[in-house]
């Protein structure tokens, strides 16, 4: 199941929202094979029965006390955006 | 041909929790807009997610009053997904193993009992709010003060058949975490949403049909009449031999139809996978049954209290314990000495009337228990009639205060002094020769009228049944 | 004065007795940096206004205030840490108008709390995904050593700076070697500490099972002293590890006498640079003669780990650099007409290649029907290679190789190759994948006069017994005393 098709490839950069070109298509396509091949070497391991590792620490039940904190301002949230309209982010709108 | 009706429901719920799911940030939202944020709800980089014990606790609380079984081990996952008001482009979910799995509710619909299966109950975080400017075409604004909210997930099982299941469902889910005090539950200001998914299938087969899932739900009403259309128009597309789309579709409440948004095509590809940021949550028995005993009675379990304990007729039952409020407003006013069965009446009367017709919560309004019970044995003692009670019920619905007081500052006190009354009575008699002969003449109608005199005469305070009394013993003299 | 001279301690002893001034440090590193950095090119951003003012602050100080672990020491800053009100760039285009992260990450609240200076921010590879900074935006960082060469990375600039001499200590991240690999390369000390022993709040996420902030210093004192200041359970952040933090400092005993060292012998097999075996097999001896013991073992799965980190990492970062989409900060694309169109521009143009790589093979791992194959997979080979660290940490107290299996590579040798780079992390990534704590120390130079990183790794929470066995090493050994000939190294 090595193989990555081309039109894998766009599919995948559509849900990573990455505008690719046709040849930027084709060359992500021969590098994204040629690293799935090589992950490929896992399959000579047998993890039948293994554990997946999520945390390498054995840790639970971390949480914090419901208790609410300072926030920023409105003036703060918004001073690295790049457009800001009436104290809301601005964004184009959707088409569907 | 004959079809059934599948339906199922998807329902989320805001937890009424201090601060967020995942940061300390205020958990209000509805002031200036990204003013309750911080960078964490804004998804800056090198921000972690840190969880709200709380949010278990209430999450936990309402997956046992829904009779779920609790996960021992429960994790958090993401959802990833790109959208403007989602500001990680991951919503902190729980995918595979969510804290609560095979609930049940029991729903009532024309005297008939059927238990509606709860798949699973999930916590998440809330989105934050994208608005369509006005005068700003082609643009979209977003506010993240809702970004963070505990909300819980509620999925029911295909088990309701019909509209109105799936509307009683409602009810009861809505009846029962309030009940747990964990969420308010108002649809109307989004504390309670609610998704619908519906397909027909012909009678007698095994097989689910294609769904339709409806979106935009905003009131009880508008989802029962929405899948009541969606009933009609999936049943004339089949009967017309064609084939219903998987789509979602919202309902327009003023064409009362239900409107297509998108078809489906395939599964969205979410990449869900463990939240490296958070660790996973071991819930142990302790933890379980200290959740559990918080939970107070259920609306359920006090219906049937009310019945065999008090011994409330059970149409009034249901309808006392049909919200918390009013279950509890029910029993401080009988704990403050007023007979029962009259708390019931006003409360399904008065009161109820009252808050429908100004769209109310029985907490809105200034009347307190203790100042009903008061109120309910002025009427008993016969200090005021159920007339002049409506007025000091009008009084105490809007300002509030000491029923007693009300009386005695409006001079609505009921006149029960014999002597007093004599006299008025004979003077309206004098003035009224010949209604006392046409009552001696057989005309029972003139006794109504003098009585009306005698109520005129004393501004409706003169105590009823002792006016009867008195004006039959007069005219006897004359 | 230069800032290769002395120790931190032996600096806080010169302040504290007033023969020199915090105002003289930052000269020396601001001096040092003017001489160098158009040629090493470690800094992003230099804080040059705040650090005079916070100088002067502290000279200004009373005496009674005049504490703290770092007092008045010249630091620099990886540029994927959130520094409040300075710019935080991650080393890429996207964020190069990020002005106000807005908070300070934990890590630098204990810095400021021990009243340390920030000189500015480091360079890197961009978002910490590459092995030899030529993945920034800005700039390619050099070796100070020579510069033709790569100083490793993705922390190359944190390591090249005091490498060259122009901070006394710096913070840099590891996610697959991103510390260890550079300090190898520029001939400095760079430890990776436990999984959870310092917070990650405030370091703008990688891959987030793996990612660890990390000290590098010129010596393993120095190193200690750090990282005792940056360490500690974070409610901010809830890997952070609820473990009491001991003095690293004091661990420094010079004694390694009965120390059980094991050495896998995949760390020192195939692949490995003749050279580079050699520096470690004559560090071995130096044990031996310490009254260490050694022995060979082996890390069976330790050649699945590469495979494994790059499914784990990328997949991770798919997810963690989705929040750029250029709606709340960072640059938006011209052409944003629609909301499609401003996600796929905004992060295409702010993105390098290797990221887009990196998130596209993150995407594709988890993307339905292959999740457990590949993601799914990896974290079980992930459990396996854990294991075999528990196996051979059960009777012996530290893991010893060689950090990389080559010293420093030239310029543009690898860049277009991303496999031949991905395979040159496979003695640093197993450490990431366990969890462990590991330290590279110079332990040697190429006959090309790169240096060369020894590298010890130990149990969970046992900085204290890597940093003993580094001191032990460093002190009887000249390799830390050695500088680069770079802009009449020192005057």
């Amino acid at each position: 199941m090595s193989d990555i098709t081309k039109d894998q490839v766009k599919h995948v950069a559509h849900l990573a929202r990455l505008a690719i070109t046709e040849d930027e298509a084709a060359e992500l396509t021969k590098e994204l094979s040629a690293i799935i091949g090589f992950a490929e070497q896992l399959n000579e391991l047998d993890t039948e029965g293994v554990e997946p590792t999520t945390h390498v620490l054995n840790m639970k039940n971390v949480m914090r006390k419901d208790e609410p904190k300072a926030t920023i301002t409105q003036e703060e949230a918004l001073k690295n955006a790049p457009d800001k309209k009436d104290g809301h982010y601005r964004v184009p709108a959707i088409m569907d | 041909m004959n079809f059934e009706t599948v339906i199922g429901l998807e329902v989320h719920v805001e937890l009424k929790t201090n601060s967020k799911i995942f940061s300390s940030s205020t958990n209000a939202f509805g002031s200036e807009p990204n003013s309750n944020v911080n960078p964490k709800d804004l998804g800056f980089p090198g921000t972690l997610p840190v969880l709200n014990e709380e949010v278990v606790n209430y999450a936990m609380k309402a997956a046992l009053a829904l009779n779920c079984e609790i996960a021992p081990v429960t994790k958090f996952d993401r959802k990833n997904y790109f959208y403007p008001d989602n500001p990680a482009a991951y919503q902190i979910s729980q995918y595979d193993k969510p804290i609560g799995e095979h609930g049940w509710v029991e729903i009532e619909v024309h005297g008939k009992k059927k238990r509606i299966g709860i798949t699973r109950i999930h916590m998440e975080e809330d989105a934050g709010k994208l608005t369509h400017g006005d005068g700003d075409e082609g643009h979209s604004l977003v506010d993240f003060n809702r970004q963070g909210t505990p909300l819980i997930e509620i999925v029911s099982e295909p088990d309701m058949r019909s509209p109105e299941e799936a509307y009683a469902y409602l009810e009861k889910l809505k009846n029962i975490i309030q009940y747990t005090g964990v969420s308010d539950c108002k649809m109307e200001e989004g504390s309670l949403r609610c998704d619908a998914n519906v397909s027909l299938r012909p009678i007698g087969q095994e097989k689910f049909g294609t769904k339709s899932e409806l979106k935009n739900l905003n009131s009880f009403a508008f989802v029962q009449k929405g899948l009541e259309f969606e009933e009609k128009r999936q049943e004339k597309v089949l009967l017309a031999g064609e084939e219903v789309l998987q789509d979602t579709r919202r309902y327009d409440e003023k064409t009362k139809e239900t409107i297509l948004m998108r078809v489906k095509e395939g599964a969205e590809d979410y990449r869900y996978f463990p939240e490296p940021d958070l660790v996973e949550l071991h819930i142990d028995d302790a933890w379980k049954e200290r959740v559990r005993s918080e939970i107070p009675e259920l609306p359920d379990a006090r219906k049937k209290r009310y019945i065999e304990e008090l011994g409330l007729p059970a149409y009034d039952a249901g309808v006392i314990t049909n919200s918390k409020q009013m279950a509890d407003f029910f029993e401080g006013t009988v704990d403050h000495g007023a007979d029962l069965k009259q708390v019931s009446n006003w409360l399904m009367g008065e009161v109820s009337a009252y808050l429908n017709k100004h769209l109310k919560e029985l907490d809105d309004l200034a009347i307190t228990p203790e100042a009903l019970a008061k109120m309910i044995n002025l009427i008993a003692d016969g200090t005021i009639s159920s007339k002049i009670a409506k007025k000091v019920f009008a009084e105490l619905v809007e300002n509030g205060g000491d029923p007693e007081q009300i009386v005695k500052d409006k001079g609505l006190v009921q006149i029960s002094d014999e002597g007093q009354l004599q006299e008025i009575i004979s003077k309206i008699l004098d003035e009224n020769e010949q209604s006392v002969t046409d009552y001696k003449g057989g005309k029972g109608r003139a006794l109504g009228f003098l009585v009306g005199q005698v109520m005129k005469a004393t501004k409706g305070q003169a105590n009823p049944p002792m006016v009867n009394k008195i004006l039959l013993e007069e005219m006897d003299k004359r | 004065m230069s800032l290769f001279d002395h120790t931190i301690k032996e600096l806080e002893e010169k302040l504290h007795n007033k023969e020199i001034t915090v105002k003289d440090l930052v000269d020396t590193s601001f001096n040092r940096i003017k001489e160098v950095d158009e040629d090493v090119k470690a800094f992003i951003t230099l804080d040059e206004e705040n650090a005079y003012a916070k100088a002067k602050e502290l000279d200004d100080a009373p005496d009674t205030d005049k504490t703290g672990a770092l007092f008045g020491i010249p630091g620099g800053i990886k540029d994927n840490i959130m520094t409040n009100g300075l710019r935080t760039t991650c080393g890429s285009a996207f964020l190069d108008n990020f002005n106000d992260p807005l908070y300070d990450a934990t890590v630098i609240e204990g810095l400021n709390k021990e009243k340390a200076v920030t000189i500015g921010k480091m360079n890197m590879d961009e978002f910490a995904m590459g092995s030899s900074n030529e993945t920034s935006y800005y700039a390619a960082t050099r070796n100070p050593w020579n510069t033709d060469y790569v100083p490793g990375g993705s922390s190359g600039g944190s390591a090249a700076a005091v490498g060259a001499g122009e901070v006394l200590f710096s913070l840099g991240s590891d996610t697959g070697g991103s510390i260890r690999q550079p300090a190898a390369f520029c001939g400095v000390v760079g430890l990776k500490p436990t999984y959870g022993r310092v917070s990650r709040f405030g370091l703008a996420a990688f891959a987030s099972s793996l990612d660890q902030v990390g000290t590098i210093t010129r010596t393993v004192e120095d190193n200690a002293r750090v990282l005792e200041v940056i360490a500690g359970q974070d409610k901010m952040d809830s890997t952070s590890a609820n473990v009491d933090v001991p003095s690293y400092t004091e661990a420094l005993t010079g004694d390694v006498k009965g120390l059980k060292i094991a050495v896998p012998k995949e760390y020192i097999g195939e692949g490995v640079d003749p050279e580079v075996k050699e520096a470690v097999l004559n560090a071995l001896k130096v044990y031996e003669s310490l009254g260490a013991t050694w022995e060979e073992v082996s890390l069976p799965h330790s050649k699945y780990a590469v495979a494994a980190y790059y499914l784990i990492s990328s997949s991770e970062a798919s997810a963690n650099l989705a929040r750029f989409d250029g709606v709340r900060y960072g640059v938006r694309s011209e052409n944003a007409d629609n909301m499609l169109d401003m996600y796929k521009n905004s992060r295409s143009e702010g993105f390098g290649k290797e990221v887009k790589r990196r998130i596209m093979l993150g995407t594709f791992a988890l993307s339905t029907g292959y999740y457990d194959a590949y993601y799914k997979k990896a974290q079980k080979v992930r459990t396996l290679i854990k294991n075999d660290f528990d196996k051979i940490f059960e009777d012996y107290d530290v893991v010893i190789g060689p950090t990389t299996p080559t010293p420093a590579f030239k310029v543009g040798e690898k860049i277009d190759d991303p496999l031949t780079m991905y395979t040159g992390d496979l003695l640093t990534i197993p450490v990431n994948l366990a969890g462990t704590p590991g330290i590279s120390v110079p332990c040697g130079f190429s006959e090309t006069g790169l240096p060369i990183g020894l590298q010890i790794i130990g149990k969970h929470f046992d900085e204290s017994t890597v940093y003993r066995a580094a001191h032990a090493f460093e002190q009887a050994t000249d390799h830390h005393t050695k500088r680069p000939q770079l802009g009449g190294v020192s005057k």
